[in-house]
């Protein structure tokens, strides 16, 4: 007997409402329909309306999981479209706030798979190690989520000897939580019975249907924008994190082993902080003219449009967001599963809705 | 009855047209940091168990429905606590095509908590306030709702440049 089960918008495992209407032939999903605009704003229309400057604190809240890394390339486009040349420590510390935010976002997602197949103390313990991360952010910048230290033509906030000292603490005991919790993740015989085997994405159709991130990443694809080297990632010697299993424990290892990098790089990054002033001064109209400026999020690849004619508003914003890219893989992965391992799959490729509505 | 409810309140949360941040905040004060579980806070998946609804985010067409339903399945009596400014007004998205403002324009809200997005502690201190509210709900007495003094600042429309070709003729 086939039905049709409607799996959101509301639901127990979904921190943000999306719809998947699921089509069932006794246990198994046959196919997947994605209904959207439950959180679509408009916000793409707003940039419009709003100047240059606001527009950096506007992009942040698309999302509010990589909001630092939203603004971040906002700017980036904004500085291509002027020419500016972004002061070395800005770039430096535009690095150390990204990676920040994506040790947070893949805490809170892996917390988030954790707590879908159950295991509600892993999901509790990850959190608790998240707020390490959350402190380090504050203790910067003043603010927990909207860090808004990003402004065109560099940062606003700058990191003292005295912070730099703190990050480094708590990165410390990040890492040693991280060694405790990390062997339970991918180690565990029931967590593992849950993960392996489930939501095969094969390398191929990883590519055809568009992938980025860590889904991309999990199905062999070395695909990394950091790899291109923008801001200071090129001198900081950056390696992705690929893993050949092509299933949700797979993304999982490569969160994983981000999470690790991740702590390298603020490192590498703090130790190498170069002495310069923080920004440049962003004065008058960008020029007439288009950009397409990429960066890579905690969920992929973000891909920003911008367009101006010289006027002090910009003409046209557009952003494709890593989950957007992830949704067709995403189904791809729900056909032919079983109903009780949907959250799993879903939750392994770790969706953020209201990027994607905006 | 009344006492054991308001010493365990169950939470459901919805997000209603965020863009995340509060709803990161609000789960963060589940967790050991914070844990709203100290005060008896238990967050629930199914509206018809709980006491409290957080709503996080405005109000768009598409989810004014879901909203009212996730409310309207709600046992009486309840308590709304809405999180963040856009939650209150619509915030920085007020002015956007698709947002019809406040939780507040569909439901009936308790307590407004603001920021963007709020601390955990002042989502925990939300959801306390909402919990008296919610016992005296119990008691029968009558609640009023708080009285919205936040407003919406837009500017305020220019005037229509004086016709200059009109002076000219005449």
């Amino acid at each position: 007997m086939s039905m049709v089960i409607p799996f959101g918008p509301q639901h127990p495992v979904l921190p943000e409402p999306i719809q998947l209407r699921l089509s069932l032939q006794e246990e198994r999903v046959t196919s997947a329909l994605p209904v959207l605009g439950y959180i679509h704003r408009g916000l793409e229309k707003l940039a419009e309306e709003k100047d240059f400057q606001q527009d950096a604190y506007l992009v942040e809240r698309v999302c509010g999981i990589c909001s630092f890394i939203h603004s971040m390339c906002y700017c980036q486009g904004i500085e291509e479209l002027m020419d500016l040349k972004v002061p070395p420590r800005a770039q430096y510390l535009r690095v150390v706030w990204s990676e920040l935010h994506r040790m947070h976002s893949h805490l809170l997602a892996t917390g988030l798979l954790a707590d879908a197949f159950g295991f509600e103390n892993l999901f509790m313990q990850l959190w608790r190690t998240r707020e390490h991360v959350m402190d380090a952010m504050e203790y910067t910048t003043g603010a927990r989520i909207m860090l808004g230290s990003c402004c065109i033509g560099g940062v606003r906030k700058d990191i003292n000897e005295e912070q730099k000292k703190f990050v480094l603490d708590k990165l410390n005991t990040v890492e040693k939580d991280l060694k405790v919790l990390l062997p339970v993740l991918l180690e565990d015989y029931s967590v593992k019975k849950r993960l392996v085997g489930i939501g095969m994405l094969d390398q191929l159709t990883a590519r055809e249907r568009g992938a980025v991130g860590p889904t991309a990443r999990g199905s062999g694809l070395a695909m990394d924008h950091r790899m291109t080297g923008y801001c200071a990632y090129g001198e900081l010697g950056f390696e992705p994190v690929v893993e050949n299993g092509c299933d949700s424990y797979a993304r999982t290892q490569v969160r994983a082993g981000e999470l690790l990098q991740s702590i390298d790089l603020v490192r590498r990054a703090l130790d190498r902080l170069p002495d310069s002033e923080l920004k440049v001064p962003f004065k008058g109209n960008p020029p007439a003219g288009e950009v397409v400026i990429r960066a890579e999020q905690p969920r992929g690849e973000v891909f920003y449009f911008l367009k101006s004619s010289g006027k002090d508003k910009l003409d046209r914003l557009r952003v494709r967001t890593p989950t957007f890219a992830n949704l067709s893989p995403l189904l791809a992965m729900l056909t032919g599963c079983t109903l009780p391992d949907v959250a799993v799959i879903i939750l392994s490729v770790d969706p953020c809705v209201s990027c994607t509505e905006r | 009855m009344t006492k054991a409810t308001a010493k365990s309140p169950w939470v459901v949360h919805f997000n209603c047209n965020s863009c995340n941040g509060c709803d990161i905040e609000f789960l963060a004060c589940l967790t050991p940091m914070y844990d709203a579980e100290r005060f008896g806070v238990v967050h629930v998946g199914n509206p018809k168990h709980a006491d409290v609804l957080v709503v996080t985010g405005s109000v768009n067409h598409r989810n004014r429905r879901v909203l009212k339903n996730v409310y309207d399945q709600m046992p009486s009596p309840k308590v709304v606590v809405a999180l963040g400014v856009c939650g209150a007004t619509g915030g920085i998205f007020a002015d956007c095509y698709n947002v019809l403002g406040g939780a507040d324009q569909v439901i009936p809200v308790d307590v407004l908590v603001p920021g963007c997005p709020p601390r955990p502690e002042a989502i925990l201190d939300g959801i306390l306030k909402g919990v008296e509210i919610l016992a005296r709900k119990k008691i029968d007495t009558e609640v009023v709702p708080p009285e919205k003094t936040i407003k919406i600042v837009r500017p305020e429309p220019k005037p229509e440049p004086a016709d200059e070709s009109a002076k000219a003729v005449s």
